[in-house]
Formats: C-alpha cells, sequence, structure tokens
C-alpha cells in the first residue's frame, strides 16, 4: 500500500495534467451527488419575465428559452448524465468480463462463441447500432442505458479475454487447482482480481465515450425527454438559437461535456501510467 | 500474382460471416419490439385488417426460422419494407440519400486524412517540438468534442458572427437549382455539367459539416500515424538506411512512411465506423438531407421499417468498407497473407 502511494505520487509528480483530470472528476463527483441542493435556481422553473438573457452576476450562464436558469440546468445535470454513463458502462463491464474471462480462461467453443458475438457487435457502426436498438426496444432512458452498454460490451470482452488468456497457467492458478479449487472458483477468486486493474482503465478509458455516446443519443431525441436537464438535449434546445446568436444555451452544456469527457480521458490515461507504466505514451 | 488472387478470394469469403451477423441482429431488432411487430409495421393509423395484412405479409404468423428466412429472401430482392412517414419503399429512400451522406462523409474523411497524416509524421520526426505538442493537444481535445457541439460552434463562429459561411440549412443555397443527376454528388455534378456557380454554392454549404467530421475523424488519425511512425523511425531498417547514407526524404518517404501507413490504413476502418454515427449528428445540426436525417426523422416518428433498414444498409457499408480496405493492404503489403 505504502509502495502504491508513493508511486502514486510519482506519477502525480510527473504529469501535473493527471492531477487536473483527478481534480475535475472530484468536482463532477461532487456536483453529480450534491448538485441539487448547490443549484441557485429550480432547473425546471420557468421565468417569462427573462427569457434568452445573456450572462450576467445573477445568471452566470444566461437564461434559456423559458427563462430557466442555464447554470442550474447544467449543474443538476450532471446527476443525469454521468448515472446514465456509468450504469452503461458498469452493465457492459460486468458481462463483458464474465464473458471474455470465461473465454480467455477456458477456451474452445466459449471463446469461439464470445468471440463471434463481439465481432458481430463491431461489425456495425456502434452510434448507429445503438439508435437501432433503442428504436426497437422502446425510447426510454433504461434502453439509452442497455443500448450503450451493448455496443460497449466488445471492448471489455476483448481486454478481460486477452488478460485472461494470459494468466490461465499462472503459478498461483495451479497452485489454486492444487488446492483442489474448482475451476469456476479459481476464476472468480484468482483470475478475475488479477485483471481487474487493466480493466479499470479501459473502464475510465471507456466512460467519456459512454458519456458522448448517450449525449448523442439524446441530442437526437431519444430517451431523455424534455423538460428534463441533460446535457445533449440542452445542446439540442440550445442549436435552433445558435443561428440568431443565441450561444449561451448551448455552449455551456456542451462545454460541461467536453469537459467530462475529456477529464475521464486524461484519467484514463493517468490511470494506464499507474498500472502499467510500460505503456506510457 | 495467383496467390494474392487467392487472398483476395479468401477476404471476401472472411467477409460472409459478419454479413450473416449483421443480418441475423438486425432481424432480431425488428423482431425484439415490445409487444406486437404487426402492430408497429402497420403504424399507428391501421385498423384490425391492416395489422392482419401485415402480419400476413412479415409472416409473423409463422414460426421463428421460418420468419427468418422470409426476412433474409426480401432482402435479397431489395425489399426493407415500406417507409410509414413517406409510403415509399425503405431502400428507395435510402438510396436517393445515400448520395447526400456519402458525399460529406468522404469530404470529411479527406480532410482528416489531408490534415492528419503530415501533422502525425511531423509530430513523429521532431519528437517534443511545438508541432509535436500541438499534435498532442488535438489528439486529446478531438476525442473529447462532442460532433454536434464542434458543428454548432462552427455556425456560430462562421455563420453568425463573421458570415463567411451560407446559412446552415442543407446541401445548397434555395437560390441555385440542384445539378443534373449523375453520380448524385452535388460537387461532382455540378463540375460534370461546367456549372461554376452551383459548385461554389455547393462547396460553401459542405464546408462546415465536412471540417466538424473532419475535426472528428483528426484525432484517431493523427495519434495513429504518429505511433506508427515512430515506431518506423525506431526500426532498424530506418537505421540502416540512414547509415547507408541515403537522403532525408527516401528515408522518410519510402522506408519508414511506406511501412507506417500500413496500421494507419487499418484504423481507417475503425474511424469510418465512428463517422457514419457521427454523420448522423452533424446532419441533424446542418439540416443535411442525408439518411442520417430520414433516419431521425424515421425515430421520432417510430417509423420502424425505416430505421432497421438504415442500420442494416450502414452495417453493410461497414463491412464493405473493411473489406476494401483489407482489400488494399493485401495489394500493396506483400507480407500479408505470407507464412512467417
Amino acid at each position: 500500500m505504502v509502495r502504491f502511494l508513493t508511486h502514486f505520487r510519482y506519477v502525480m509528480g510527473e504529469n501535473p495534467v493527471t492531477v487536473v483530470a483527478f481534480s475535475l472528476f472530484a468536482l463532477i463527483v461532487f456536483l453529480a451527488l450534491f448538485g441539487p441542493w448547490i443549484a441557485p435556481y429550480d432547473p425546471l422553473a420557468t421565468d417569462a419575465a427573462s427569457t434568452l438573457k445573456p450572462p450576467t452576476w445573477a445568471h452566470p450562464f444566461g437564461t434559456d428559452h423559458l427563462g430557466r436558469d442555464v447554470f442550474s440546468r447544467v449543474i443538476v445535470a450532471t446527476r443525469l448524465d454521468m448515472g446514465i454513463a456509468l450504469s452503461a458502462v458498469l452493465l457492459s463491464f460486468a458481462i463483458g468480463s464474465a464473458l471474455g474471462c470465461s473465454a480467455g480462461f477456458w477456451g474452445g467453443w466459449t471463446d469461439r462463441v464470445v468471440g463471434r458475438l463481439s465481432d458481430t457487435i463491431m461489425a456495425f457502426p456502434l452510434f448507429v447500432l445503438a439508435m437501432g436498438i433503442v428504436a426497437a426496444m422502446g425510447n426510454t432512458v433504461e434502453n439509452i442505458i442497455y443500448a450503450t452498454a451493448i455496443i460497449n460490451l466488445p471492448f471489455y470482452a476483448r481486454v478481460a479475454r486477452a488478460e485472461a488468456a494470459v494468466r490461465r497457467n499462472a503459478g498461483y492458478v495451479s497452485a489454486a487447482r492444487l488446492c483442489g479449487s474448482s475451476e469456476t472458483r479459481i476464476l472468480a477468486t484468482q483470475v478475475f482480481p488479477n485483471i481487474l486493474p487493466p480493466m479499470m482503465v479501459q473502464v475510465s478509458l471507456n466512460m467519456g465515450w459512454a458519456i458522448l455516446n448517450a449525449a448523442g443519443l439524446s441530442f437526437i431525441g431519444l430517451g431523455v425527454r424534455p423538460p428534463a436537464a441533460e446535457w445533449g438535449i440542452m445542446v439540442a434546445e440550445g442549436a435552433t438559437y445558435i443561428v440568431s446568436g443565441e450561444w449561451w444555451l448551448a455552449l455551456f452544456p456542451g462545454a460541461a461535456l467536453m469537459l467530462a469527457v475529456f477529464c475521464f480521458n486524461l484519467m484514463g490515461d493517468g490511470l494506464r501510467d499507474l498500472v502499467d507504466p510500460l505503456r506510457r505514451t | 500474382m495467383r496467390t494474392k488472387l487467392y487472398q483476395i478470394g479468401q477476404r471476401l469469403l472472411q467477409a460472409v460471416p459478419p454479413v450473416l451477423g449483421v443480418i441475423v441482429i438486425s432481424f432480431v431488432l425488428t423482431r425484439a419490439l415490445p409487444g406486437d411487430p404487426a402492430v408497429y409495421f402497420a403504424g399507428i393509423a391501421a385498423d384490425k385488417e391492416s395489422i392482419e395484412q401485415v402480419r400476413k405479409a412479415l409472416g409473423l404468423d409463422r414460426s421463428w426460422i421460418e420468419q427468418f428466412f422470409i426476412y433474409a429472401g426480401n432482402l435479397l430482392e431489395g425489399d426493407m419494407g415500406i417507409s410509414l412517414n413517406t409510403g415509399r419503399p425503405v431502400l428507395e429512400e435510402l438510396m436517393t440519400r445515400l448520395p447526400a451522406s456519402l458525399e460529406l462523409t468522404f469530404t470529411g474523411l479527406g480532410l482528416a486524412i489531408l490534415v492528419a497524416v503530415p501533422l502525425g509524421v511531423l509530430a513523429a520526426t521532431r519528437p517534443g517540438s511545438w508541432v509535436d505538442h500541438l499534435c498532442r493537444v488535438l489528439v486529446t481535445a478531438g476525442v473529447s468534442l462532442p460532433t454536434f457541439f464542434t458543428g454548432l460552434f462552427l455556425i456560430y463562429v462562421f455563420y453568425y458572427l463573421v458570415g463567411w459561411a451560407p446559412s446552415p440549412l442543407g446541401r445548397l443555397d434555395i437560390l441555385f437549382i440542384s445539378p443534373p443527376h449523375v453520380t448524385g454528388f452535388y460537387t461532382v455534378d455540378s463540375l460534370l455539367a461546367g456549372d461554376w456557380e452551383t459548385l461554389g454554392a455547393a462547396l460553401a454549404q459542405l464546408a462546415l459539416p465536412a471540417i466538424t467530421l473532419g475535426l472528428f475523424a483528426l484525432a484517431p488519425i493523427a495519434r495513429m500515424t504518429r505511433a506508427a511512425m515512430l515506431g518506423a523511425l525506431a526500426s532498424e531498417y530506418v537505421r540502416t538506411a540512414r547509415a547507408n547514407g541515403l537522403s532525408r526524404v527516401t528515408v522518410l518517404g519510402t522506408y519508414a512512411f511506406r511501412n507506417a501507413a500500413l496500421p494507419v490504413l487499418t484504423t481507417l476502418g475503425m474511424v469510418f465506423s465512428f463517422l457514419l454515427g457521427a454523420n448522423v449528428l452533424v446532419e441533424k445540426v446542418f439540416s443535411w438531407p442525408g439518411i442520417g436525417s430520414f433516419a431521425i426523422e424515421a425515430l421520432v416518428a417510430s417509423d420502424y421499417a425505416a430505421v432497421q433498414g438504415f442500420v442494416l444498409s450502414m452495417a453493410l457499408l461497414f463491412v464493405v468498407v473493411n473489406l476494401v480496405i483489407d482489400l488494399m493492404l493485401t495489394l500493396i503489403d506483400p507480407r500479408v497473407g505470407v507464412e512467417v
């Protein structure tokens, strides 16, 4: 543990960008947890007297076409956006690592079936497949989560498969086998914990993409319905006003989205440095 | 030559499983609708009789396996069902809109390649210089930018503030008549017709959406080019070439870049897949009358046959693109398929 902390401090000191990423991450978590209490206004409260007002001290991000405070909406939206992306990523992490681990550990037909399945998913342009899944299963937030989880599945399955295959005959696996553990037990208690570090890197790198994907789906009108505060929808609503010069409606939620994705991407790189110093670029 | 032909044949055969997989998945998607698919395909205004008719026509009263073969058979005949929105066959709708989307996607991809490849090469040959830093910043920012957001930002700056771009509504300003249909690409068609004014107008409309897509595709291509060039420059054959006193241009162009181009070409397949998705968003932002806009309209109106037709055709297009890229690799790389 002490060695890990020293290494952590070293990686952080080496790369100040990672520090920024981790601080941003802390801010995002904070906003997602406490957003509704911090927001100065009710994100749904309309105010016909002050619509489409540019940023002022009272409304730092301006107000939208219904007089709602954009600043409050951007803050409150953090929870929904992160919730969707996190649920989707966790879901594909769970299923993907289970499938990938079994494929890598047992090989044979399990490997072939899992490989074929992820190849088939990858044969689609992924965002387009997500659109098709949502169209088929129904236009709800849960289905956005399932669709995002499905299109991310192959990435997890592949990483898990590769990592598990390397460890199939590792010393500790043989030792556990000698002790009489069943194969399933070895997979769950010996192999899986050992492939967690590379999987966590994948989670972080993937999270940014999941956020973009979910926001893209709601931008084209799937999943989250107005008047809910969500970054993708807010940009879509602001898009109509950008040609007449009301830039703040779309800019701030878009910038929030961008920062969140940026943060997860940088953090993924930082985590990779922590976990696997050899793959640094 | 004979082995090359054999390899090409083999690669063509390898494309069969993905196509089958794509058809199976899109079959499952059309049948996974919650509730009764016949009701959905018949549309909201359908009465009992027409629902029964649709059920018969789709073969929904038979077993799943029979249904699959009916579905696949219909696809072979090019029958993807009727779009409820427009009342015309889905295939016809898609084909009339495909050129608009392809023109946009290919221009975007072309722009990205033109900028990203030299940038990646320069960054790799001068590590630590400002080009390298610029490359790194662009790569990190590029993957974080939501395409729809970049598009809106460009509209705000170049249409509203500066006023260089025409209004972001479609492929051609309403003052112009679309050029005679040859390829469906407005730029190519107006060139063929020798109509310079229309060409200019079409290019002006195309510029912003294509740049948006290009910015999106830039990051992965630049990243891959840089990494591949760094790998090639560190290799022994480049060191040998340098030691033999070959000129810098020969070393970089012939020895390093030719080898680095192969992984870049492979990445293009993946980039294209992402572009097909991003295309949908960009088409919505710029009201581009392509298949992406068509799919969004269909999604909003619960026009299932149209959406599934869109997903299927995009997937098939992607399979074809991957196939073409692999065939190009087979032709230009003497090592492909050679037993080590």
